[in-house]
């Protein structure tokens, strides 16, 4: 016992120097990993603050005055109700973006319209009523149309579907809100897909035998089961189609015909928020008032997104306390 | 005799496993048919049997005839109607995402029923049978998976009961419940026979035995025997399940 004492005692005093190590590190390693979580929140931020800073001089009025003749200060009501967007105007530009606005809710809409109930039905049919081989295979095809990129998208929309609407509703032009919502939709459907099927499949099968054995067709145990059960999943993978919709710019660029003025029919050429930064903030003038109405468009897109969220989230909680009732 | 359900040679597989193997009873109408033994002796598979639920396991295969009132479940067309004659309650509660009143509500609704007095009337008889209408009298229109485990599994039972089955299968129906509700429960069973079939599966063998008319020992996919539950429990044929019964399995 003496003998062997000294020998576990290094041993141990090693294994002991080994351990403060680790334990010395542990608070770096803490302070990293809460570093990544809030890093999150830190680029939002740092985003919010570079668009909003950018954006600002837009309605305070431009600091070194205008150059020859130009807009000083925007009028925030023209912004918001003119549909005139006549940025580069020599005898008077005219910001306004309800033209705009009225595009991207326009192409949103439509393709939603289109998108969820494709969306839910194949989700639906994936996880429920295909099985094996087919299953797998379109699994496997509906990631592979989420990894085409944007610009197939709208290369697609602008020389196939482009002739087929002229020849199918005999307008001169192919490029319109039908266009762009029509490609939209299929770039949204493989997310709303993939994260509704997800959602779907966490219902525990415990759902869908009671549901059965209580005399229900497979469409009622969808429709009565699987829906309630799900629907917090259902409700984001809409909210991201919607949010993919919003946000899409190369691909509504090409399809949506890129004219500003209030559409009348789902026929007419549209032009959209995002679209509208991508084609012109590249040419602007850095400091001018197009430049800065640019960046206030990207704060318009901001509440955009938070009013998206917002409502996703009084959904959620609506009917979480109608539950408690 | 008339018997509600009855298994001729059935086998039942999933893929190369095999689940139950050449089974033969006849349950008779307005018993209470115990069943017991270990885990994955094929219990949950034969209540599956008789309603086809087997049909959404899709590597499920079932060879034989099962005869429910007479006809062969294979033959029968509108399988939605079988399954609505026999009420099922698993053994894990699952409250669907509907509010209490629905979940009960639901079956008799889709039969046909649509007075809202009468519906009303139902769902209280169906809640006070499962000893639940005390505790949720007050708040029908809450979520019925808001309810604890305890009280969802006594709503599966109310379900089960809405449609006025034929035959009520509970599949370890007390894992979730007090021992105390458990026993109200079994009074409520014992009085149920007299309008239904009761298929009992349970692990608690002295459930079986204070219950069942007759009581069915699985092994291993395989009936060892099955009898008058007192000789079951006293003098079975098998050693197997002498060993179950009194204890000493294993």
């Amino acid at each position: 016992m003496s003998e062997s004492s000294p020998t576990t005692g290094q041993g141990f005093s090693l294994r002991r120097g080994i351990e403060k190590v680790i334990d010395f590190t542990e608070p770096a390693v803490v302070g990293l990993i809460h570093l990544c979580g809030w890093s999150a929140i830190i680029f939002v931020m740092a985003i919010f603050f570079f668009v909003f800073k950018e954006s600002l001089p837009a309605i305070t009025g431009l600091e070194e005055g205008a150059v020859h003749g130009e807009v000083e200060q925007l009028d925030l009501v023209e912004f918001t109700t003119s549909p005139k967007w006549i940025p580069e105007s020599a005898k008077k530009p005219t910001f306004g973006i309800l033209a705009l606005m009225v595009g991207t809710l326009s192409v949103t809409i439509l393709s939603m319209v289109i998108a969820v109930p494709l969306g839910l039905g194949a989700a639906v049919y994936v996880s429920e009523f295909a099985k094996g081989k087919p299953r797998e295979i379109l699994k496997v095809l509906i990631e592979l149309l989420a990894a085409i990129p944007s610009v197939v998208w709208g290369f697609i929309g602008l020389v196939v579907l482009n002739p087929m609407l002229v020849d199918m509703t005999g307008e001169p032009v192919g490029l319109n809100i039908l266009n762009a919502g029509i490609v939209l939709a299929l770039m949204s459907v493989p997310i709303i897909v993939s994260v509704s099927e997800d959602a779907l499949r966490a219902v525990p099968d415990s759902f869908r035998e009671a549901g059965i054995a209580l005399g229900a067709n497979r469409w009622e145990m969808v429709y009565k089961v699987l829906f309630p059960a799900a629907k917090n999943g259902l409700l984001a993978a809409v909210l991201l189609g919607i949010g993919r919709g919003i946000g899409e710019t190369m691909a509504v660029l090409m399809c949506t015909g890129h004219s500003v003025m209030m559409p009348t029919s789902i026929f007419d050429p549209v032009r959209t928020l995002t679209a509208t930064i991508a084609a012109e903030l590249g040419e602007a003038v850095r400091g001018d008032m197009h430049y800065h109405t640019l960046f206030l468009i990207g704060v318009v897109l901001f509440v955009f997104a938070f009013i998206i969220n917002l409502t996703a989230d009084l959904i959620v909680k609506g009917i979480k306390v109608q539950g408690n009732e | 005799m008339n018997y509600q359900v009855e298994f001729h040679d059935v086998n039942v597989s999933y893929g190369s496993d095999i689940a139950l193997r050449n089974i033969n009873l006849q349950i008779p109408k307005n018993e209470i048919f115990g069943i017991i033994g270990p885990a994955n002796a094929g219990k949950t598979t034969f209540l599956k049997a008789i309603n086809r639920t087997l049909e959404f396991i899709h590597n499920a295969k079932t060879e034989g005839d099962i005869l429910f009132d007479g006809t062969n479940v294979k033959t029968i067309r509108n399988v939605y109607e079988l399954r609505r004659k026999v009420g099922v309650v698993f053994p894990l509660p699952v409250g669907l995402p509907m509010s209490i009143f629905e979940n009960v509500a639901y079956a008799p609704r889709r039969s046909g029923i649509h007075d809202k007095q009468e519906l009303e009337e139902l769902v209280e008889r169906c809640l006070q049978q499962a000893m639940l209408w005390d505790e949720v009298k007050d708040r029908l229109h809450m979520l019925g998976t808001k309810l604890s485990g305890g009280q969802q599994q006594r709503l599966t039972i109310a379900r089960a009961l809405s449609h006025s089955p034929d035959v009520l299968c509970l599949d370890e129906f007390s894992i979730a419940i007090d021992p105390v509700t458990t026993m109200k429960i079994e009074d409520v069973l014992s009085e149920l026979k007299d309008e239904m079939t009761i298929i009992l599966v349970t692990n608690l063998v002295q459930q079986a035995r204070r219950l069942a008319d007759q009581t069915a020992f699985f092994n291993k996919s395989e009936l060892v025997e099955y009898g008058p539950t007192e000789k079951l429990f006293t003098s079975p044929d098998n050693q197997l399940t002498y060993d179950y019964v009194t204890g000493d399995f294993g």
